[in-house]
């Protein structure tokens, strides 16, 4: 890091000046310098969750990415088809390192398919609907599948093929389960429109269609974890040590029957706040499971996570369970805490990416001694920046309007409220709090800068004001910052490395930046000769 | 088995593609503008697309692709794209200062009907778009062809909108590489110096997309065909176009604009391929082949020659594009390889043709397929087992499923480094392929399980 770091209100005028003017505005409102809360808690305001400017070179992508690539990439059995030209099925095809364990040789795993109807100029020009029904025999003769999902590019949205319609024919013809999604990559401003079409799909037509409880007394779901290299795994084996069950993951290394039996759960732990957190509203006014907020990401974090579970059940066994599990496995975190930290203490790093995990991360950067100077989402909207408490003031636009809101009601049969409102309101007096999530900004510094859609010219720009020890992004930015000479980790997807989640995680995550921060080759991106110019005289034989 | 639901049966589909051999033109598009100096490519659709294309080729060139894109959300898909395209340009030139500004279409824009040519009129006609520089198009709707047509299409384009006729017939050769690595594009140019032709590759993305670390980004790398030589490819004496199907196109277009011959020839990969386009530089350029080009043709057939036991009668499937799968099935067959399945996703008949007439004349009975998918391309596989795989990285699950060596080759080799900078075109190339190759073979041999046979020597 550069000895004396800029001011931050400086760096956000150096980086906004090279904008014209109108776009310029538009940026200043999406930096922010962190601050106290003021008086009635609200943080400074942000505003995300709103349209990219045109031209400018962005981080994110789009809804169809967040529909079929986030939350259903990684459920291995439900066969889902890209309706579109070949490109986005394409290029949605194994990129994001979801891991999954199909419970034997022969049971059914989808993922390494990419399953598609390649539209070609006929179909643009007389509809697709056809193709798509014949696609869908096609891959039910091959396959066999207990569900088929559709998932919508942009050409298709805008021809009007009605994919809906012909999802309900095909349920009827073939006898299996048989949706589609409108996640036309056009519409919101980000994955996170995505997100939560996928999501309201899935809740629509697969949770609460089979009611067999799972075994085990602790029944939870985990909402927004997507096992990018295995964190769900090491989750699991936490959970398992615990005496917890999971009825099922939404959606790392998740199956369909897991989907259908989530309201059998107790409670839901939600992760990734951003991309499901209707997910856990819906289930909580349709079936009445309550839900807290989790962070699975850093060890202290999974702690914390761990206990408030035990402290939600609120049985001695479990409490008991919990607190055995994290002293068993926090003593070999601490030996790498220990050992790391004096070569990583007082490093910097910045976090752009996703839309929970620019949070999550520093939680890991913390422990071994590191500060994040600056951090933003690619696809947040302002409760993920500023908590939930702001969800009243947020203007819904043009852009949010059009992705369906769910209209939710108890279930007459399977309404089943887990605790009763005193109860609730006692674990509350304990300090556990219910469908409450206080956003990033209560987490960073004061005075660290928090930026929204991040671009490529702030990011440039940043780099050569603080020159940090680490950058976190994405694919996209990841050469770019490596040209700079500074290590970089896609936090998207871990660089072929991971879990990252948990105990044994975050062990392996401490040595990954210890590596990252210390990896010599950094050291000689300078050539030799570039610091001495004059040629050496050689010494004489004398 | 990771790929467990493909079976032997061969059923018929017409509607599903699955796990497709090629994607969309927006990628092939933004490759060849990356390949010409201080040019930003921009997509004009919504940014989902752009970002997908941008991941998939940093992820196969392991480099900074810069692109922009217009943004659509739901309004512009109405509305249509002129407001967004006219925003993108001025935040454009502003922020990143291009030379050129590249716009490829997207299936959204193109359905939509955007007229690019004119909404670029009046950017400039409102004076959004600096003195000097210029903003190019090429319609890519992914509804047709592949990748390999989207490239085709920039590269057409290049020739639209900056060659002019030329008054003074130069001595110097055009070449149009096609959809090939910027190692390759540098060996192209290398084997043309190295006869002593004066060449301009179109485009060109070594120096872009092989930039070194410095310690400082460059947003415009070094390397890239300039825009002044652009403007002076109708004054070369002769195009060749390497591939049909990436190059020919252009080269049409500058037949057609300026006068300038061309040959098409394959893409040089291979022994065979490689000496066709010497002999074509040497025809055309006027010169005689040099006594270092014929001992770098020399070096690659004493390989082959002393290698060739290991080579012999081994069965090959491949897959890929059009242009490099011609001679790479070539090339198998110039070392008595059998290459048993020939698939790429890219539509053309007269790939089918090309390839079978190849294995025709060897003698080699193969299967044969344009417009295919790799499922189809695995049960072929499944039904006649090979002894070697050569495709890009998504071939992977095939060969761990089916426990055969693969050669990864293509776009996009996401797993593995080396194809950025080492070339698989011209006689070096070729031997880089047979090592590959080889290696491939001879681990085989080293993990057989009879100690007794495990050797030193080869
Ligand atoms: S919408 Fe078209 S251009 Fe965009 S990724 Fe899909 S196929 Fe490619
Ligand atoms: S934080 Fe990253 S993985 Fe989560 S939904 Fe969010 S992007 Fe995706």
């Amino acid at each position: 890091m550069a000895s004396e770091a800029p001011r931050p209100e400086d760096t956000k005028r150096v980086i906004t000046e090279a904008y014209p003017s109108k776009a310029a505005r538009k940026r200043a409102k999406q930096i922010v310098v962190n601050a106290p809360p003021d008086t009635e808690g609200f943080r400074p305001q942000i505003l995300s969750n709103t349209r990219t400017t045109p031209g400018v070179i962005t981080q994110r992508g789009c809804s169809y990415a967040g529909c079929k690539g986030v939350i259903l990439g990684p459920v291995r059995d439900i066969l889902t088809i890209t309706h579109g030209p070949v490109g986005c099925g394409f290029y949605s095809w194994l990129t994001r390192r979801n891991q999954t364990r199909p419970p034997s040789e022969d049971a059914p795993n989808y993922m390494p398919y990419a399953l598609m109807t390649d539209m070609q100029e006929n179909d643009i020009v007389f509809g697709g609907e056809k193709k798509l029904r014949k696609a869908i025999r096609e891959a039910y003769e091959i396959f066999r599948p207990k569900a088929i999902a559709i998932a919508a590019t942009c050409p298709v949205g805008l021809i009007g093929d009605d994919i809906h319609a012909v999802a309900r024919d095909m349920k009827e013809e073939l006898g299996i389960n048989v949706f589609a999604f409108s996640c036309e990559g056009y519409k919101g401003v980000s994955q996170s429109a995505g997100h939560h079409i996928a999501n309201n799909g899935i809740f629509q037509h697969v949770v609460g269609t089979q009611d067999e409880p799972p075994e085990g007394r602790f029944r939870i779901n985990l909402l927004g974890e997507y096992n990018i290299g295995g964190d769900a795994f090491e989750i699991e084996r936490i959970l398992e040590r615990c005496g917890i069950t999971l009825v099922s993951t939404f959606s790392g290394n998740a199956s369909y029957d897991q989907f259908a039996r989530a309201h059998m759960a107790d409670l839901n732990a939600v992760m990734c706040h951003r991309s499901i957190n209707y997910m856990a509203e819906m289930t909580e006014e349709k079936y009445g499971i309550p839900w807290i907020k989790v962070n699975f990401i850093g060890a202290e974090a999974t702690a914390k996570s761990l206990r408030k579970i035990a402290q939600y059940f609120g049985v001695p066994e479990l409490i008991d369970g919990v607190e055995r599990v994290i002293a068993e496995e926090m003593p070999a975190v601490r030996a790498v805490i220990d050992e790391i930290r004096p070569r990583t203490g007082g490093k910097t790093a910045m976090l752009f990416v996703g839309g929970s995990r620019a949070h999550h991360y520093q939680e890991l950067f913390r422990e071994i001694g590191m500060r994040t100077v600056a951090a933003g989402y690619e696809f947040g909207h302002r409760d993920d920046y500023e908590g939930r408490k702001v969800l009243p003031f947020i203007k819904v636009d043009a852009d949010s309007r059009n992705i369906e809101e769910l209209d939710v009601e108890p279930d007459p049969e399977q309404y089943r409220p887990r605790k009763t409102a005193d109860e609730l309101e006692a674990l509350r007096a304990q300090g556990l709090d219910f469908g409450e999530y206080e956003g990033l900004m209560a987490d960073m510094e004061v005075g660290s800068l928090v930026i929204d859609d991040i671009t490529h010219h702030e990011t440039e720009r940043l780099i050569e004001l603080y020159r940090p020890d680490v950058f976190c992004a994405g694919i996209k930015e990841k050469y770019v910052i490596q040209k700079h000479g500074i290590p970089m980790k896609q936090l998207h997807n871990y660089d072929y490395h991971g879990p990252y989640a948990g105990f044994r995680g975050a062990i392996r995550f401490y040595r990954e930046i210890d590596r990252m921060v210390n990896t010599r080759i950094w050291r000689h991106v300078t050539p030799p000769w570039a610091e001495k110019p004059q040629p050496e005289v050689l010494r004489q034989a004398s | 088995m990771l790929l467990r639901h493909t079976h032997k049966e061969i059923r018929d589909r017409s509607a599903l593609t699955t796990n497709p051999a090629k994607t969309c033109q927006p990628v092939g598009a933004l490759y060849a503008a990356l390949g010409v100096h201080r040019c930003l490519p921009h997509s004009h659709g919504s940014q989902g697309c752009c970002a997908y294309h941008r991941s998939m080729l940093t992820r196969h060139t392991k480099e900074p692709v810069m692109a922009a894109t217009s943004s659509f959300t739901e309004g512009a898909s109405v509305f249509g794209g002129m407001a967004n395209l006219t925003q993108a340009i001025e935040n454009i030139f502003a922020l990143y200062d291009p030379d050129v500004v590249a716009v490829h279409t997207t299936c959204l824009s193109e359905v939509i009907g955007d007229d690019i040519p004119q909404i670029v009129k009046s950017a400039t006609d409102a004076g959004k778009i600096p003195e000097g520089k210029t903003v190019i198009h090429a319609n890519t709707p992914s509804f047709v062809g592949s990748h390999i047509t989207g490239f085709a299409n920039m590269t057409k384009a290049l020739v639209e909108y900056f060659a002019e006729p030329g008054t003074v017939p130069a001595d110097r050769i055009n070449v149009i590489p096609g959809f090939v690595e910027p190692a390759d594009m540098a060996e192209l140019k290398h084997l043309a110096a190295e006869m002593g032709v004066e060449s301009l590759l179109f485009p060109d993305t070594s120096g872009v997309l092989d930039a070194p670390m410095t310690g400082r980004h460059e947003f415009y790398p070094e390397g890239g065909v300039r825009v002044e030589d652009l403007r002076t490819v109708g004054g070369s004496r002769a195009t060749l176009a390497l591939g049909a199907w990436a190059s020919a196109p252009a080269a049409e277009a500058l037949e057609k604009k300026a006068q300038v011959p061309f040959e098409v020839l394959d893409t040089p990969i291979g022994l065979l391929a490689t000496d066709r386009f010497v002999d074509a530089l040497r025809r055309v350029g006027k010169v005689e082949v040099t006594a270092s080009v014929t001992r770098e043709r020399g070096r690659l057939v004493d390989l082959l020659a002393d290698m060739s036991q290991y080579f012999y009668g081994k069965k090959v499937a491949l897959v890929g594009d059009p242009d490099p799968l011609i001679p790479l099935t070539e090339f198998c067959l110039t070392l008595d390889m059998k290459p048993v399945h020939v698939v790429t996703g890219t539509p053309g008949k007269r790939f089918e043709e090309r390839v079978r007439g190849l294995l025709g004349e060897a003698g080699v009975e193969g299967n044969v397929a344009q417009a295919s998918d790799m499922f189809h391309f695995h049960q072929l596989i499944k039904n006649e087992p090979v002894d070697l795989i050569i495709g890009n990285t998504y071939c992977k699950y095939i060969a761990r499923d089916e426990g055969i060596p693969l050669v990864r080759h293509g776009f996009p080799v996401l797993d593995r480094v080396g194809h950025q900078f080492f070339p698989t075109v011209g006689y070096r190339g070729a031997m880089r392929l047979a090592e590959k190759i080889l290696d491939a073979f001879l681990d085989r041999i080293d993990r057989e399980p009879d100690e007794a046979a495990f050797e030193l020597v080869l």
